[in-house]
């Protein structure tokens, strides 16, 4: 236990699945536009989890009109208001940076199956 | 001069989330209540300042001339004995009395302080890292001069080093104060406050907390 964790326990959230790299996410972001706050969703595959207590992150790449799009969210983040976990993967690394090199099929991650 | 000190110690940084959902950057001072052992005037002592002691210490293990100045036997004052003797200069001492108890809460959120404490101790530090020196190249033929500082002044004329020249030398383990940080959060039930921004200083140093005596850009 880190002494400043007396302050970073306050701002952690239990609500928050555990995710990790391979996993297909729903991120539901809350957005403030012109005074309103919706909530938009962000789906697509962890490709990265890093950082550790209050300052733990994590990035969801989705591809979005044949562009790929990467976005960061800290796991503790007020502004998510839902994290949503669709299907878990099963991948050999920890980052999957391989995947911004690859297009079409190749560039999909393989579901973990429960048998497994 | 401040208005208002108080005396705490550092624990970390870490970070909590702004109104406005956004990361900010903390550190962390354990800001334990501090009592009045002095109050020091312009009559007694020629400048106003209060000795503050903070955190337990075993009465046991004094020193005969500690424990005389936390509790003398004239009965002058009777203080229980803390870690160390802080003295804290402040504009006006009126209102201050022995034994009184200095909060965290004396400080406000959104409150601007300046943070004084000693620095991290480097060492003896080359010039690259004690004064930015660029440092040398590492080809075009250069040999085992890569961190050296270079010229340090002309030849014949003047015949010397000019004082004050930049030079290698001892870094850090002086005290630094960090001016303007803003208070994000005062706890007086945990002894904490939180301040934005960075404070010099180990984890576990002993830090000076007082209300910014420069104003800031930002207002307050």
């Amino acid at each position: 236990m880190k002494p400043t964790d007396i302050v970073e326990k306050q701002i952690l959230r239990a609500d928050i699945p555990q995710v990790g790299p391979g996993d297909e996410v729903k991120v539901h972001v809350r957005v403030v536009e012109s005074g309103k706050e919706r909530v938009q969703i962000f789906q697509g595959n962890v490709v990265s989890v890093y950082g550790s207590g209050a300052s733990a992150n994590y990035t969801v790449r989705k591809l979005s009109y044949g562009v790929g799009v990467e976005r960061t969210f800290p796991i503790h983040s007020p502004s998510v208001a839902k994290l949503e976990v669709v299907k878990r993967g099963d991948i050999r690394r920890a980052k999957l940076n391989y995947l911004r090199k690859r297009s079409g099929k190749s560039a999909k991650v393989r579901e973990l199956r429960e048998d497994q | 001069m401040a208005q208002k000190a108080i005396v705490g110690e550092k624990v970390g940084m870490t970070q909590v989330w702004g109104d406005d959902q956004r990361v900010v950057p903390v550190t962390v001072l354990r800001v334990e209540p501090a009592r009045i052992v002095q109050v020091k005037n312009g009559l007694t002592d020629g400048y106003s300042a209060l000795q503050v002691t903070f955190g337990q210490r075993d009465a046991k293990k004094l020193s005969r001339s500690e424990a005389g100045h936390f509790a003398p036997k004239s009965g002058a004052r009777n203080v229980a004995a803390g870690r160390r003797l802080v003295e804290l200069r402040l504009d006006s001492v009126d209102g201050f009395e022995i034994g009184q108890e200095i909060k965290v809460d004396t400080l406000a959120v959104g409150e601007r302080v300046d943070v004084t404490a000693v620095s991290r101790g480097k060492g003896f530090a080359g010039t690259m890292k004690r004064h930015n020196f660029s440092g040398q190249g590492a080809s075009h033929g250069n040999h085992k001069h890569h961190r050296s500082p270079g010229s340090i002044g002309s030849c014949t004329f003047p015949g010397r080093v000019f004082k004050g020249l930049r030079m290698p030398g001892h870094l850090g383990h002086q005290q630094v104060t960090t001016l303007n940080l803003e208070v994000v959060q005062a706890d007086p039930e945990k002894n904490l406050l939180l301040v934005k921004g960075s404070v010099p200083g180990p984890n576990g140093g002993v830090v000076i907390i007082r209300n910014a005596v420069k104003g800031s850009s930002k207002g307050k």
